[in-house]
């Protein structure tokens, strides 16, 4: 067992070399991901290990860089896409999801984009509202396209081996708040894989079920372990992918708690955490809840600049920890 | 019936060049009545954009290729899918929304592909091809297959941004591409003279480092001559061209044109330049085809169109029970 503890900028760029190591059609592309190593520093020294070829310099140019890459991928490449901010594949959305989503479909199948679109999303970097958006939900309802949000890199590392395996195209959003920190688990050498569409029971409880995404499982965690020390238990699940959607582990979960509470850092007006509480309310699971759904989200506004401003517009941990407490307590 | 393997050469070289360039250009003419005629009469559902009065390009271009170029395609596609050698019956199926069609009645008109043929699709977004063409020329420098990719396109797509970004991408890479653009003079109604301020739209090649070229696109042999260039070019690892190929098409944009920005007298002037008559002289006065001869080729062309309406017809129709499993591609163990 490795006792590894890297950050997930570090799993991340593991996971890429594994996958250049193993086939030799991988290649990554992207605004700066060569010799300045990535605006995050995720390719890194990737450049000088593997050559200007399979590192590819790009303009900025978000629409020709995402459409090269769905070209390539279509003649026999892999491409990996670096989108340097989320927000900016606002440029690119023709190529996401009116061709790379829909080409295996719309043309009967004998197409297919092994495309993985990598970018870092969200808060709390004093960026503003252009360079701060968590784009979930963008994605999430474009149907052909999966979806992946790791929350840790030990999941980061395996789930990006699975996307670009994958014959289809995958958004994988990294919340670059967990670029530069280890996780609470060492990330396995190796290149096992983490399969897409499976979620992760983080930790087991009795009293309340939260499912959080990205970051916000982070957040979660470390209220399960407050909570813990007062006798409040809660199962924490971490649907990992988003697209598809894993929602066994938390129908199993409620019917035992009774008590289930959503926590995402987008805004809540249709944000992504809302299907989790679609697809609870018409399951046979609905019965056994004891309170009403809790759903903690972002504030429906742009992310403003001020540290104050930017902290009230996302949950925060105090805000889950009350949010959980109220449940629980109110609801017996 | 199923197309030919696609001849390679200058339409004028011989007898069987001449004949494969009168026969593809009849086959889109005919194909194209043929939909508008299958659309009149209730049996198509959607909408068409047809290309009659543009065949030469795509017909010219495709005789500098070979069977493993690629190429991409926009909505008004059918001439481009036929003159890669497309099967015509697959392509009515599709428009008829049956099993068989190319994309088994999912994509319609605007989307047909063919992977046998490197035709990887058309498109229904204006422009959205042009990427995909440099990320396939890009596949073929990397994986060093010696393929070109050429993305068809209208004068319309050369005011998007992804024309830019991918012309851009394409020249400081080198990468072995093609940008074609047919200018039929009108995006839909907005004719280039009030999308564009300048006369010349190949003086854009000039911006991105690369040649821009006119041609004729009404001439199969003035479109092939430049197509060759372009193509050695390419394969010569020297870059990217722009080619602007002059066309017209006299039909409205699509079924809902009533042509109200343009005039009858404009339309008649570019009917008299009919490229289809225009390449049987040619041919008949260098002795490459005889008048019958050339009779006999449009019969085929007609005859071929028809028999792949009748079977097309009789095929069974698209079934939805499938449609949930196709939207990803299935994982393999």
């Amino acid at each position: 067992m490795s006792d590894r503890m890297l950050t997930m900028a570090e799993a991340v760029r593991e996971a890429m070399s594994i996958a250049f190591d193993e086939r030799p059609e991988v290649f990554l592309l992207g605004e700066d991901v060569g010799i300045y190593g990535g605006a995050f520093g995720v390719s890194g020294d990737m450049y000088h290990r593997y050559g200007s070829e399979r590192v590819l310099d790009t303009p900025i140019a978000e629409l020709g860089i995402v459409g090269a890459a769905v070209g390539a991928a279509l003649s026999g490449m892999r491409p990996i896409v670096e989108i340097q901010f989320s927000d900016f594949t606002a440029q690119a959305m023709d190529q996401i999801a009116n061709q790379a989503a829909k080409i295996h479909f719309m043309l009967g199948g004998a197409l297919h984009v092994p495309m993985v679109l990598r970018t870092p999303q969200g808060s709390g970097t004093g960026a503003a509202a252009q360079h701060s958006q968590n784009l979930e939900p963008w994605f999430a309802s474009v149907p052909g396209l999966k979806v992946v949000v790791p929350s840790n890199p030990a999941d980061a590392k395996g789930l990006l081996l699975a996307a670009i395996d994958d014959p289809n195209p995958v958004i994988f959003l990294e919340h670059k708040l967990l670029y530069k920190i280890p996780g609470r688990d060492p990330v396995p050498e190796g290149s096992e894989r983490i399969p897409l569409g499976v979620a992760k029971v983080v930790r087991e409880g009795k009293d309340l079920t939260i499912v959080a995404t990205g970051i916000m499982v982070n957040k979660s965690y470390e209220v399960c372990e407050k909570l813990a020390a007062e006798g409040i238990s809660v199962t924490l699940i971490d649907p990992r992918t988003i697209s598809p959607l894993d929602m066994q582990p938390v129908y199993e979960s409620v019917e035992k708690t009774g008590r289930l509470m959503v926590v995402q850092e987008g805004p809540a007006h249709a944000g992504f955490i809302n299907e989790v509480i679609a697809q609870m309310a018409g399951s046979s699971s609905f019965g056994s809840l004891i309170a009403p759904i809790k759903r903690l989200a972002g504030m429906n506004i742009p992310i403003p600049y001020a540290p104050q401003l930017e902290k009230a517009a996302v949950p925060q941990i105090e805000d889950i920890e009350a949010a959980a407490r109220e449940i629980v307590k109110n609801w017996r | 019936m199923s197309a030919n393997p696609l001849l390679m050469g200058h339409p004028l070289s011989s007898t069987e060049h001449a004949r494969h360039a009168l026969l593809y250009m009849c086959r889109i003419r005919k194909f194209e009545e043929a939909v508008e005629d299958l659309f009149g009469r209730g049996m198509m559902h959607g909408t068409m954009h047809l290309s009659i009065g543009q065949e030469a390009s795509p017909t010219g271009m495709c005789m500098a290729l070979t069977i493993q170029d690629q190429i991409t395609s926009t909505h008004r596609g059918h001439g481009h899918c036929i003159a890669k050698g497309a099967d015509l019956t697959r392509m009515i199926a599709e428009l008829l929304g049956k099993e068989i069609g190319y994309c088994g009645g999912r994509g319609g008109s605007m989307h047909i592909a063919d992977v046998e043929t490197g035709n990887l699709g058309a498109n229904g977004v204006v422009g959205g091809g042009i990427p995909i063409a440099a990320g396939a020329a890009l596949a073929s420098k990397m994986m060093k297959k010696g393929t070109v990719a050429v993305s068809f396109f209208g004068d319309g797509a050369m005011n998007e941004g992804a024309f830019h970004e991918a012309a851009n991408l394409a020249a400081i890479w080198k990468l072995p591409m093609i940008l074609f653009c047919e200018n039929n003079k009108y995006g839909m109604s907005s004719s280039t003279e009030k999308a564009f301020a300048i006369d010349n739209l190949a003086d854009r090649g000039k911006g991105y480092g690369i040649p821009g070229v006119n041609v004729n696109g009404n001439d199969v042999v003035e479109v092939y001559e430049a197509a060759q260039i372009a193509v050695d070019r390419a394969k010569k690892g020297e870059g990217p061209t722009l080619i602007i190929a002059e066309t017209y098409r006299w039909k409205g944009h699509s079924r809902s044109d009533k042509n109200l920005y343009r005039t009858k007298e404009e339309i008649e002037e570019w009917r008299l330049l009919d490229p289809i008559p225009k390449f049987i002289a040619r041919a008949i006065k260098q002795k490459k085809l005889t008048q019958e001869q050339c009779d006999g080729i449009q019969q085929e062309a007609t005859d071929a169109i028809v028999a792949a309406v009748n079977e097309a017809v009789k095929a069974k129709a698209a079934d939805p029970a499938g449609l949930l499993d196709a939207v990803f591609k299935k994982v393999s163990a």
